[in-house]
This record gives C-alpha cells, sequence and structure tokens, in this order.
C-alpha cells in the first residue's frame, strides 16, 4: 500500500516535519528530526526511481480527484532522477550540518534553521514531483521563502542584503511564472501539465501563447540564474552558512533548470515554438556568455565562496547550452551536466564550510597554506576544482564530453571550440584556489588550525569521491539522463 | 491608549464579537463566504487590537509566546494529519471520501478539519508578526 502513496510522502516527509522542528525547539531534537527525515526522503526517491524504470511513470491523484481535474503528481524518468539527486544531496548536507551550525549559528536559532531547511527541501521537492502548473508555482514560493531565511541566517550582516536582493529578484520571477501559468489557463483551460501539453499544440502561435512562453522563460532563468539574470546568485551564496551555500547550490537552481525543460520540452514541445522562434539560438547565446563572463570574473574574485559562485554561474551556462541544442544528445549532456555539476559544487561548497570553521569567510589570502593544515580538505577542493574544469576521470568530463558530442552533431566545431576554451578560463580560477592552497606559507590565522572533524568530512568527501565515481562510471548519470532526455524530448517531432 | 476611555470601552464591547465572528467564519466556510485563512485573520486581527489599546505585555500574557509559535506549527499539523489519515485509511492523501462511512460526510468532515488547520496556523502567524514589528518599537536601530 505504501508503494502508492510514495509521490505523496516525497513532499509530506519534509513538509511535516518542518512544523515539528520548530515544536522539538531544542537544537539536537531538531536536527536528529531532520537528519531521519532527508534519509527517508532520499529512501522514497530511490524508491520512485526505481519503480518508474520497472513501470513507467506513475500517476498519483492528490485527494482522490481525477487529474486532469485534481492535482496530479506525475513522477516520469525525467523527474524521478532530479528527485534522487535533490534528496541526496539534501541528506549529505544534513548529516554534514551539526558542527557547522553550532560554530556558525545561535543555538536557539538551530530549530528553526531546520524548520526553514526542511520547508525549501520540501518546495523543492514538490516542484519536481508536481505534474500540476499552479503546483509549481505554489511549491516554488515555499522552497523560495524558505531559501530567503535560510540565506539570512548567515553571520556576515551582508548576509541579510544578499537575502533581500534574492527576495526582491525571486519575487519578480515567481510573479513571471504565474503569469505564464496563468496565459497558459487562459489559452487552454488546463492547469494539468500533460494536459496543457496535448491541448497547448491546437492553438496555433496566437499571442497569448508567446506571452505566456516569455514570461515563463524570463521568470525560470531568473531562478535559475541564467547569464545576465543572475546578479543575486554570488552574493547569496557567499554569505549564507555554509550548510545552506551547499544545499541550495547542489538543488536550488537545478531544479528550476529542470522547470525550464519541463515548460520548454514538455509543454511548449508541442507547439511548433523551436521551428518558428529562435528560443534556441537566444539561450544559446546567454549560454556562452554565461561560460565566459562569469568565468572571467570569478577570476578576478577575492572571496573564495564568491569565487564559486561565479564559477556555478557559468557551470549553469553549460547546462542551458546543452539544452539549446534541443537534441537528444544535447539534452542528456545537459541533464548530465545538472547531476554532475550539483555533486562538484556541492562538494566544494561542504568543503569551504570546513574551511570557514577554522578562518572564518574563506579568502585567497586566508586559506594559504591550507594543504599542509587541512590536508584531506584541501585534496577534496582539488578533486572538485579538476570536476569543474573536466579533467578526465571527474563527472565533469563526462558532461563536457557529451556536451561537445552534441555540438559536433550539429557540425558546430566553433561550439565545441568555445566549451574547450571557456574550460581553460576554469582552469584560471582553480589554480588561484589551488596556488594558494600549496604553494604559500600557512595565514596566521591557519598556523594552528587542526584538520575540521570527521563528522563534517566524511560527507563532504563522500561526495568529492563521487566526483571521481561519476567520471569512471557513468552508467547512473548518463543512463537516467539519456532516459530522462528521451522522456522530455517524447514532445518534440 | 490605554487611558483613553472611549477606546478602552468600545474595544471591550467589539473584541467579544469579533472572536465570535472569527468562529463563524471558520465553522461556516464550507457553506458560505468564509473559511480557516480569513477566520484566522479576523481572530488574530481581535487579539492585535486588544494590543493596539492595552499594551503588548498585557496581549503577551493572554497570547505567550510559546502558544502562539505551537499554533504556528499545530495548524500546519492538522492539515497534514488528516491527509495521512485519510492515507492510513486506504484513500489518497487528503482523500476526504474515505473519513466517514458516507463520502459526502468525509468530505464534509475533511474539510472542516483542514480548514480549522488553515486558521489555527493563519491567526499564529499574524499575531507572530504583530509581537515581532511591535517588540521592535522599544530599541534602538542596531541595537539588537
Amino acid at each position: 500500500m505504501i508503494a502508492l502513496q510514495l509521490p505523496a510522502l516525497q513532499v509530506l516527509l519534509p513538509l511535516a516535519a518542518a512544523p515539528l522542528c520548530l515544536l522539538a525547539r531544542r537544537s539536537g531534537a531538531a536536527w536528529a528530526l531532520a537528519l531521519a527525515t532527508g534519509w527517508a526522503v532520499f529512501a522514497v526517491a530511490v524508491a520512485l526511481m526505481l519503480q518508474v524504470a520497472g513501470s513507467g511513470p506513475i500517476s498519483y491523484a492528490m485527494g482522490g480527484w481525477a487529474p486532469p481535474w485534481g492535482i496530479e503528481y506525475r513522477v516520469d524518468a525525467a523527474n524521478a532522477f532530479v528527485l534522487v539527486l535533490v534528496s541526496g544531496v539534501g541528506a549529505l548536507a544534513v548529516t554534514y550540518a551539526r558542527e557547522s551550525l553550532a560554530r556558525k549559528i545561535a543555538r536557539e536559532q538551530h530549530a528553526l534553521f531546520w524548520t526553514a531547511y526542511l520547508l525549501c527541501l520540501g518546495g523543492l521537492l514538490g516542484v519536481t514531483v508536481t505534474g500540476d502548473a499552479f503546483n509549481v508555482f505554489v511549491f516554488l514560493e515555499i522552497s523560495s521563502l524558505a531559501t530567503y531565511i535560510l540565506i539570512a541566517m548567515g553571520r556576515d550582516r551582508r548576509a541579510l542584503y544578499a537575502s533581500y536582493q534574492y527576495l526582491i529578484m525571486g519575487t519578480i520571477g515567481a510573479t513571471f511564472i504565474v503569469i505564464g501559468v496563468g496565459l497558459l489557463y487562459l489559452m487552454t483551460g488546463t492547469l494539468n501539465i500533460v494536459d496543457l501539453a496535448g491541448r497547448i499544440g491546437d492553438a496555433s502561435l496566437a499571442r497569448p501563447k508567446l506571452a505566456a512562453l516569455a514570461f515563463l522563460t524570463v521568470g525560470i532563468s531568473l531562478k535559475l540564474a541564467l547569464f545576465p539574470l543572475h546578479l543575486w546568485l554570488p552574493n547569496a551564496y557567499a554569505y549564507a552558512p555554509s550548510v545552506a551555500t551547499a544545499f541550495l547550490a547542489a538543488t536550488a537552481t537545478k531544479v528550476a533548470v529542470y522547470l525550464l525543460l519541463r515548460f520548454g520540452f514538455g509543454v511548449f514541445g508541442h507547439s511548433q515554438v523551436f521551428s518558428r522562434l529562435p528560443l534556441g539560438e537566444v539561450l544559446l547565446v546567454l549560454s556562452i556568455g554565461a561560460m565566459f563572463v562569469a568565468s572571467v570574473v570569478a577570476i578576478y574574485q577575492a572571496d573564495v565562496k564568491r569565487l564559486f559562485a561565479y564559477s556555478s554561474v557559468a557551470q549553469i551556462g553549460y547546462i542551458t547550452l546543452g539544452a539549446s541544442l534541443a537534441s537528444q544528445t544535447g539534452l542528456t549532456a545537459s541533464i548530465v551536466h545538472l547531476f554532475n555539476h550539483a555533486v562538484t559544487k556541492g562538494a566544494i561548497f561542504l568543503l569551504l564550510g570546513c574551511v570557514a570553521l577554522r578562518v572564518g569567510q574563506p579568502t585567497i589570502e586566508r586559506i594559504a597554506g591550507l594543504g599542509r593544515r587541512m590536508p584531506w580538505t584541501s585534496a577534496g577542493l582539488v578533486i572538485g576544482g579538476l570536476s569543474l574544469i573536466g579533467v578526465p576521470g571527474t563527472a565533469g568530463f563526462v558532461s563536457k564530453w557529451y556536451l561537445v558530442l552534441a555540438a559536433l552533431e550539429r557540425g558546430w566545431w566553433w561550439l565545441a571550440a568555445l566549451i574547450l576554451l571557456s574550460s581553460l578560463l576554469a582552469v584560471v580560477y582553480v589554480w588561484r584556489v589551488v596556488e594558494s592552497c600549496y604553494f604559500r606559507e600557512p595565514s596566521p590565522r591557519l598556523a594552528q588550525a587542526p584538520e575540521a572533524p570527521a563528522s563534517m568530512l566524511i560527507p563532504a568527501l563522500a561526495l568529492a569521491a563521487a566526483c571521481v565515481y561519476f567520471g569512471l562510471s557513468t552508467g547512473f548519470s548518463v543512463g537516467g539522463a539519456a532516459a530522462a532526455a528521451a522522456s522530455l524530448l517524447q514532445a518534440l517531432p | 491608549m490605554k487611558s483613553d476611555r472611549v477606546l478602552r470601552v468600545i474595544a471591550k464591547l467589539m473584541i467579544p464579537f469579533v472572536l465570535v465572528f472569527a468562529l463563524y467564519v471558520q465553522l461556516h466556510g464550507d457553506f458560505g463566504p468564509g473559511g480557516g485563512f480569513q477566520a484566522g485573520v479576523i481572530l488574530a486581527a481581535g487579539l492585535i487590537f486588544y494590543g493596539l489599546i492595552f499594551g503588548l505585555e498585557t496581549t503577551r500574557r493572554i497570547a505567550p509566546d510559546w502558544l502562539v509559535e505551537t499554533m504556528v506549527a499545530a495548524g500546519v499539523l492538522i492539515y497534514a494529519g488528516v491527509g495521512v489519515v485519510s492515507m492510513l485509511l486506504g484513500g489518497n492523501f487528503l482523500d476526504y471520501s474515505v473519513l466517514a462511512r458516507d463520502p459526502v460526510a468525509g468530505q464534509h468532515l475533511g474539510i472542516l478539519l483542514v480548514e480549522l488547520g488553515v486558521g489555527v496556523t493563519v491567526s499564529g502567524v499574524m499575531v507572530t508578526i504583530f509581537y515581532m514589528f511591535a517588540g521592535r518599537a522599544g530599541r534602538e536601530p542596531g541595537e539588537d
């Protein structure tokens, strides 16, 4: 019986555990509850993925109201893959968090932090699992509001400003999304995504449909920090608590990318958007802009967290680049990179949390000599860095390989060259970190610092090891991504 | 504002009616306009009105912080709890039809309980927001 209820449990568990955390009040109890919930949610996601792999898409009628009238939760190869990713990183971040939170956040705020964290997790999973366009908006708001709280909890006072900046941008994005959904409803009379996809082909390229597409694309692009709509991201990542940064960097933008793919291919794929509008070209130009501009800006950052935040903007460029090619290989590359980048950035930001524990806000100056004082942490950072560059044997290489394949499939040699060129920029900014870690005398702050506690190192290094594992064994990541791409592309002719 | 007799008398006269009206809106929501959200706001408005006239301290004695905070969480739990019960009874999440032997009665019961949860959380949140703003009034900016 429980197998039939899994889609609801996926969202229900974190959303119901959140108020319990608030009631628990005590730091330890709230953490234990979040930990149990995190891993339970991950188990549910894995079970869902196995079910989908075994017997095809699952449809769950909320409240017993049959779709398309009621709210449908729909799990197919595409979102099952994203669910596993989000809940997996979510669970690892909770496991890691105890020590980091104890030093960085006032004790009486811990229960509030876990409440917000679980709400954010529940919201992100909800966006992914639901098959109802308006439900998407509701869950997006749940996760966004919780995200603003998480960011504002950073010790640095600039965290408040960063959170406020994101609040304004995020609200504009959410408003655009709901306007887009409203226009779709106006055109088709339905909110169910599968039903929408079936009906949207009827009406030709009417104005409201174009407006809906425009609003949705811009709104979702704000959420996923597509260049040049990324301005909220660097500050938010830099000043949020380390746990929150790692969790958000690995999940929030990825869920937004999934949403873009779902609406772009799953809904609008049925109309003639791709053949009649230069949507792919626009996305292509913006992606290349992100890959180059954000990478160059990253090179000049003094704050390591900001450096990797800008690198995130650049890496999101690769993800959208794959999507802009609108082919099976391109979309596979996009989704593989979505996965690989989440793993890589999750590892890097968790490790930076270990560094922050010893030196405060990590800057290039302060991490000088890290290699000698915290050998495990800095080794993990190097692995993450190599994966960002795309060195063979790491996860990043796999995604770039598929991206280059997709570009060559089109016969676009210049694009393949651009992908490789922008990787060289990644070499520069990663080298700045490595150089400071290994080739300088330890900074005074680091002189006496011991290695980070094992409770933080193990989850962080597990993710770093995953960067290598998914670089060598691509069965899960590429297999899952290819299935996801195929299920999204069913719509296109 | 405690010294103003007119305000004090009017407040004492009005607040009971505000609270009863909140209950009416809460329980009548499934037949007419209203429901948990509106009722929660009206209930909180009654309390905030009291707070404006008789001061924050007195209000905090009637509705202490722990109670308000518990209400915020409890409402969500009531909502989710109804869903879980319907799952345990063999239906889907929030399928009210299985809550009673007669599906129509089940739908009635379900929506009533869910709206109760909404009302509890909304009034809790509204009062919390009031406490947050009112509590800051005496402090200098930057003291925090």
